[in-house]
């Protein structure tokens, strides 16, 4: 998945248009240009998707699936092709396979609560890594407390890569699910999903890959890496808030119980017996967020438009040469320093807290996030409380990085 | 920058580097433990009471430098303070950091006057007051962690 090696040049970019399809970007924060390094926490969004949203509500604002009149089968029609988008974007071999989520949150605990009680009984287990995001250790954690069954935890090296060793001899018998990021958030580490998709399909086990930080920058292929979920929520891929996708193999998908009930996801409801909806309406209760699902798909094709290659050769050589300036800082100590990585610059300064990090750098414009980043078995493994993490997107420069580094001159400043 | 001077004022960047009893009273007969869940600071203040005097105070943890400074202060202008006046001077510092504080204070808070700036970082505030609330706590007696949260 190394992005680094595809021969793509960054000409094929040009940041300064790009940065222009971002409204939020033009303004100043403090009195000083705003530079956005908080992308893995959220990106910001193109006028295309705030436009869609926009067009959505004044023309088209009507319920599903359900109205005969016109507005209701055109909502219907531009949110399917929302869902057409989304599937293509995965490569995944139908639009039944994707379902519409509030986030990657949202599509784990759907595989969690729906899959692993189907399938996880006591004893087993369900085998995770060291790096995840919140997201991906609660809902397993909540699902083996009500199961008796045991997660396990695969450790990282001190560059914050999986080791591969470790993991495969974790992998045993009594492991009935997979679970791992495909970016970490806190160490910008890439997994190599497809070894650990064949490592774990050699023993039948099935693979949920949290995908959360690697849509915005890697070419994503469901049907190459092979995984059996695949969960990523649109707001960090410049999409809106409250709206994700869960992808999933249709033959799991439709032996597995649905996640929530309610409308939409039913043929025929009576007292004696409810018939389900088909995929993918079957796990889709409810109203579902159709203006989010628009957004959705306009922020995909804006990331097609560009080409997620392009952007993430672009990302790539913007993160290095902020690596490299932010690494030359006396005092900086990097964590997560994978071979392979994705827009994560994540360190902490001798003796200097990263909140205070971060409000200094707040005041000169610069937007960075502190803290434990929802990770804080990552922060424990590196023997720390928080980290400062600056995340990059297609739309940050060479500028802005060298203005990340005169604002780290100037926290040390304040504290010298 | 003069905004960034009013919150990290030499006097606290001071103390923040070198917090002053900074110790584990080993005769402590109050403690309690205050953590931060948003960006992990973690202190734990010992109290020595004499009836309802606090004949001596320390903290030890971990946190930023206007939750290590706030924390340092505060074992200075409790120590030799009733129960309740180290109550009241919460209420004061609570006031000025929230930037309720009355015009004329009196003078009371001295040297912790230095925090004033911190309303203008509303995110600061629970780092600023971490330490005042895990004092509460160790008044109180109480036994498990509090949190900012």
């Amino acid at each position: 998945m190394s992005i680094a090696a595809k021969p793509v040049s960054n000409s094929r970019l040009d940041v300064e248009r790009v940065r222009a399809d971002f409204p939020i970007l033009q303004q100043k924060v403090h009195g000083k240009p705003l530079v956005y390094l908080d992308n893995a926490a959220t990106s910001q969004k193109p006028r295309a998707v705030i436009e869609a949203i926009t067009r959505y509500y004044e023309g088209t604002n009507a319920n599903i699936h359900r109205g005969v009149h016109f507005l209701s089968e055109h909502a219907t029609e531009e949110y399917e092709a929302g869902r057409r988008v989304a599937q293509g974007f995965l490569n995944a071999a139908s639009p039944s396979e994707i379902i519409f989520v509030r986030g990657t949150t949202e599509g784990i605990n759907l595989v969690a609560q729906s899959y692993g009680r189907a399938h996880i009984q006591a004893g087993d287990e369900i085998l995770i890594t060291d790096m995840e995001h919140h997201s991906n250790i609660v809902p397993w954690q909540i699902l083996c407390d009500e199961r008796s069954a045991k997660l396990r935890v695969a450790p990282i090296n001190d560059r914050g890569e999986l080791i591969l060793e470790d993991f495969a001899n974790l992998l045993g018998p009594k492991t009935k699910l997979v679970a791992v990021t495909h970016v970490s958030n806190a160490l910008g580490t890439i997994n190599p999903i497809r070894r650990i998709v064949e490592m774990a399909h050699g023993r039948g086990v099935p693979v949920l890959v949290d995908g959360a930080q690697a849509v915005p920058h890697l070419k994503v292929d469901v049907q190459a890496l092979d995984c059996d979920f695949y969960a990523f929520s649109g707001h960090k891929v410049y999409g809106p808030t409250g709206i994700g996708v869960l992808y999933g193999k249709a033959a799991l998908l439709d032996a597995m119980p649905p996640y929530q009930g309610g409308g939409d996801m039913i043929i025929s409801v009576s007292f004696e017996k409810t018939i389900y909806n088909k995929l993918p309406y079957k796990f889709e209760a409810g109203t579902p967020d159709i203006a989010g699902v628009i957004g959705l798909g306009a922020a995909l094709k804006y990331v097609e438009g560009l080409g997620i290659e392009n952007i993430g050769a672009y990302e790539n050589e913007v993160v290095s040469y902020a690596t490299a300036a932010v690494s030359a800082i006396p005092g900086i100590r990097l964590i997560g320093t994978a071979r392979e990585k994705a827009s994560v610059l994540s360190f902490v300064l001798d003796n200097i807290h990263p909140h205070d990090i971060g409000t200094i750098l707040d005041q000169e414009g610069i937007a960075i996030r502190t803290g434990h980043h929802c990770s804080q078995p990552v922060m424990k493994r590196f023997g720390i409380a928080a980290t400062a993490r600056a995340s990059f997107a297609v739309y940050n420069t060479k500028d802005e990085a060298d203005a990340l580094v005169r604002g780290i001159e100037k926290v040390r400043e304040v504290f010298a | 920058m003069s905004d960034l001077r009013d919150l990290y004022q030499d006097v606290i960047l001071e103390h923040s580097k070198a917090p002053r009893n900074y110790r584990e009273i080993a005769a402590a007969n109050h403690k309690a433990e205050g953590y931060n869940p948003l960006c992990g600071d973690r202190f734990t203040v010992y109290l020595d009471m004499e009836g309802d005097s606090i004949r001596d105070i320390s903290f030890q943890g971990s946190g930023c430098a206007i939750s290590k400074a706030s924390a340092s202060m505060m074992t200075q202008s409790v120590k030799g303070k009733t129960k309740a006046e180290a109550e009241q001077l919460f209420k004061r510092f609570h006031d000025l950091v929230t930037g309720h504080a009355p015009a004329n204070d009196g003078g009371e808070l001295g040297k912790l006057a230095v925090f004033s700036g911190v309303s203008e970082f509303p995110v600061r505030v629970k780092c600023a007051t971490l330490a005042w609330h895990t004092l509460h706590a160790a008044l109180e007696g109480k036994q498990e962690a509090i949190s900012t949260e």
